[in-house]
């Protein structure tokens, strides 16, 4: 009987750190982790350093510090008595205030646009297309600066809305008597409530409470609304008739919101020119405008292809399905090919809204104050302190991104196609 | 069942009928019309609406650019030009103002008379570019894409023709170390490839090309009148940071994807920080940083070119967005070709190089190129850090000089029309090879 040894015990031999797979994958991840901290390590001690030879140190007490200087557009009360952390709120907020009138804006252009080049017409195809290349290849900077150099050089002054005294004609008329376009702001009527309800001390700033209150209906009516249709299906599920849920929808949905605004007398403040000057409207200055404008069209040119590339990859056959089933084209829409092609559409319509607010920070070239032109222009070069500026913008801008991104990950997981 | 008797049928046609040809309404430009432009009233109601936007654009530009001046020395003068022509009101097209700026547009302040040079670099780089671009060229000529950038940079820079030799001169030492030790194992090879240049260019490259410098003077061959970084303007400037930009982010894309894919905690974990950091922030603080910080965080008293330093944020942002286009295309490869490269006995850089990236690469062509677009467009943003890019900061000279102030149509169409062109043609370029590589015979 041949004597068959065990396989010899490997001893661990140091080359196994080297040639071993099961080693190997430890000793690069050790070596990539010195790597990392002796350059992690250099920049901070080269940072020590610098800041120590320049007299300079690493704190963020500044921000309580007097800011000095005064920014036109604020959503929340700022003088500029005000700290530098006061101006870095507003900035925040409007930058979050042009990303979100942008996100809004963007959708709808793009949607519309999406669907409109899927359009059998040769024409309107060719028109969006032509928007879509001419928006996609060039850069957002030309068409922020052009457009606010239109708003700037080509619209009339103020004073061109004043009816000459002589004829009584103005050389200018305002828009639907609503909205004047000059060469300084846009004029636009001002939203008014003519019951206060008082204002809502939040800490940092005040809350309108009818605003509060308005949102609160349209909550609740959404809410309503959803056990109206949760009703309607247990019903139907018991008896096979669906009762008509249109009617209480649409009291739900548009009443209830409807009644609190008429009952706190909301009403539209008509913008009139007195002096030199448009008053009684909120004059929206031409950096916001053209930021705006030209944020949403480039960003909906993104969109349009995707609302398009999204339609597009659900196949016919889903549609030819659903109406072998017997579906009428409403329901197919919004049974089947709707939530197909938004796990499409979703997903990279979200990265078009954080580029968007991103991009926002181009306001720079127009001179609009959001967070950069804040914390990251004035406040920076005031105080100097160039490192913890730039470090809390990024940071800032990074919560913000990886806070739209976590929810869009919620979403993706809750539509993901569920296999096996 | 078929022998139906004759007699029953009263008429068989024993000849085919010549093709009819369609009715009118049915044929042509008529139906074409038909078809595509009026076939339901939303369809007419969408063309009557077409048309009126048509007519409204083509209102206001036509007989602008029909009363275009191409001579004129300022602003004043064109608009007098235009009353004199087309009466009084009439607006027009001041093209003067691109006829008497456009060096300043393309070349920014960089010397007149070496306007040859970033010239025959953007020439050369065609050349350099069509055996990657294009399957027809012969493959010879790719020894002269890799020496392009070490010409572009020459060319462009001036300065001793030794300073990108002895540069060049270390990557060909690391190459011909890898090659030498290869058959001695894979580990010493890649260390000897990676510290011999680090060495010869931290220790000998400089000092030799100086000394090579001294021995030869300052003569023409071997010397180019230098160029200070803070000449260049206009499109050159947006093309060699665009240029370059796409040429380095490339292949740090594939890394942090690979990196983002590695089963190696720390590996993944160090390429998912950087990506999603990189992603969250806007390319703008990315440039501030390296305007503002770069000189916190580097050794007191070192100072680094502008450009380089933009550059190399460029490269980075265009980097993550990359590897996040790639990492779609490793995630849409079917777990097969994973295990079937495996299966082989291949390597981990093996399976990557032969199996895994050829594929998924190609996947990603449209991801790629569309962030190469992005990136070629963000090349605008470096205005903000003080550099002359075409579409701001040589426009604002322009406009804020006496001549020509208050001009604004005209340039940007000019800036945007190139970037347009640019653009546009990367674009066609990706679809081309999107083509090109399909390998699936699929009936559309």
């Amino acid at each position: 009987m041949a004597n068959v040894p065990d396989a010899p015990k490997e001893s661990f031999r140091l080359s196994m750190l080297l040639y071993d797979t099961r080693y190997r994958s430890l000793t690069i991840q050790v070596f990539v982790f010195m790597l990392f901290m002796a350059g992690a390590a250099w920049l901070v001690d080269n940072t020590i350093r610098n800041l120590a030879a320049l007299g300079k140190d690493f704190n963020f007490g500044f921000l309580w510090n007097r800011a000095g200087y005064d920014i036109s557009q604020r959503l929340v009360e700022y003088t500029n008595d005000s700290s530098h952390g006061r101006a870095m709120l507003v900035g925040l907020l409007n930058t979050l205030l042009v990303a979100f009138l942008g996100c809004l804006a963007a959708t709808v252009i793009g949607v519309l646009v999406g669907v409109l080049r899927l359009s059998k017409n040769w024409l309107v195809g060719r028109l969006m297309t032509a928007y879509v290349e001419l928006f996609r290849n060039i850069p957002l900077l030309l068409w922020i600066i052009l457009i606010y150099a239109v708003f700037t050089e080509a619209t009339p002054a103020p004073n061109a809305f004043r009816p000459n005294p002589e004829t009584g004609i103005a050389s200018q008329s305002m828009f639907l008597d609503a909205i004047a376009v000059t060469n300084r702001y846009t004029a636009v009527p001002n939203p008014v409530f003519s019951r206060e309800l008082g204002w809502l001390n939040l800490g940092l700033f005040y809350v309108n409470l009818d605003v509060i209150a308005v949102i609160a209906a349209a909550v609740l009516g959404w809410w309503l609304n959803r056990m109206v249709k949760a009703r309607a299906t247990r019903i139907q599920n018991a008896t096979g008739i669906r009762p008509a849920t249109w009617w209480s929808s649409l009291l739900l949905l548009v009443g209830l919101p409807v009644a609190v605004l008429l009952g706190l007398g909301f009403h539209l403040e008509y913008p009139g020119l007195k002096g030199f000057n448009f008053v009684g409207g909120i004059n929206v200055s031409n950096s916001f405008m053209a930021l705006w404008l030209a944020l949403s069209l480039y960003t909906g040119a993104f969109i349009a292809e995707i609302v398009r590339a999204g339609i597009m990859a659900i196949s016919r056959g889903q549609s030819e399905a659903a109406f072998a089933l017997g579906l009428r084209p409403g329901r197919t829409m919004s049974l089947v090919i709707l939530p197909q092609a938004l796990r499409v559409i979703i997903p990279p319509l979200i990265s078009q809204y954080l580029n968007l607010t991103k991009n926002s920070s181009l306001a720079i070239a127009v001179g609009y104050l959001d967070l950069r032109g804040t914390l990251g222009g004035i406040t920076l070069n005031q105080t100097g302190r160039e490192l913890e500026c730039v470090l809390l913008m990024m940071l800032i801008y990074l919560t913000i991104s990886l806070l739209i991104s976590g929810a869009m990950n919620v979403y993706n997981a809750s539509v993901k196609l569920k296999e096996r | 069942m078929s022998d139906t008797p004759a007699q029953t049928v009263p008429f068989v046609r024993d000849t085919m009928l010549p093709p009819a040809p369609p009715p009118a309404s049915q044929a042509g430009a008529l139906r074409w019309l038909r078809e595509n432009l009026l076939s339901g009233p939303l369809n007419i109601a969408l063309t009557l609406l077409g048309i009126g936007a048509v007519w409204y654009l083509l209102q206001g530009i036509v007989p602008w650019l029909a009363h275009s001046v191409w001579s004129a020395d300022n602003l004043t003068q064109c608009r007098q030009i235009i009353t004199d022509r087309w009466g009084e009101g009439a607006t027009g097209a001041c093209w003067a103002v691109i006829r008497e700026r456009w060096t300043q547009f393309l070349f920014g302040f960089y010397p007149q008379h070496l306007y040859w040079r970033p010239t025959l670099a953007f020439a050369l780089l065609f050349v350099a570019l069509a055996p990657v671009l294009f399957a027809r060229v012969p493959k010879k000529l790719l020894w002269f894409s890799v020496a392009y950038p070490f010409v572009a940079f020459w060319l462009l820079w001036g300065g001793s023709l030794f300073l990108p030799l002895t540069v060049a001169a270390g990557f060909g030492l690391g190459w011909a170390a890898f090659a030498l030790l290869h058959r001695f194992g894979t580990i010493p090879a890649v260390a000897a490839a990676v510290l011999l240049p680090v060495l010869w260019w931290l220790l000998f490259a400089g000092d030799l090309s100086r000394d090579l410098t001294g021995l030869v003077g300052r003569e023409v061959p071997f010397w180019l009148e230098q160029v200070r970084s803070d000449k260049f303007g206009g499109f050159v400037l947006a093309i060699t940071i665009g240029v370059a930009g796409i040429a380095l982010s490339l292949p740090l894309g594939i890394m942090l994807a690979l990196g983002r894919q590695s089963d190696m905690f720390l590996i993944k974990t160090l390429a998912v920080s950087f990506i999603e950091f990189i992603r969250g922030v806007p390319l703008i603080t990315l440039l501030f940083t390296a305007s503002l910080l770069l000189n916190y965080f580097l050794p007191p008293g070192t100072t680094f070119d502008i450009i380089l330093r933009v550059i190399i944020m460029v490269t980075l942002f265009a980097a993550a967005y990359i590897a996040e286009v790639i990492r779609g295309g490793l995630a849409a490869l079917p777990r097969g070709q994973y295990e079937a490269a495996d299966a082989l006995g291949l390597d981990y850089w093996k399976a990557q190089r032969l199996i895994i990236l050829p594929q998924a690469l190609k996947i990603s062509i449209p991801g790629i190129v569309s962030t190469f677009i992005g990136m070629f467009k963000d090349t605008t943003l470096v205005v903000f850090v003080g550099l002359l890019d075409p579409l701001k900061g040589i426009t604002d000279a322009v406009r804020a000089s006496t001549d020509w102030k208050g001009i604004y149509w005209e340039p940007y169409i000019f800036v945007g029309a190139i970037f347009f062109i640019f653009n546009f043609a990367m674009s066609r370029y990706s679809m081309h090879l999107e083509r090109r590589l399909k390998t699936d015979h699929r009936q559309e």
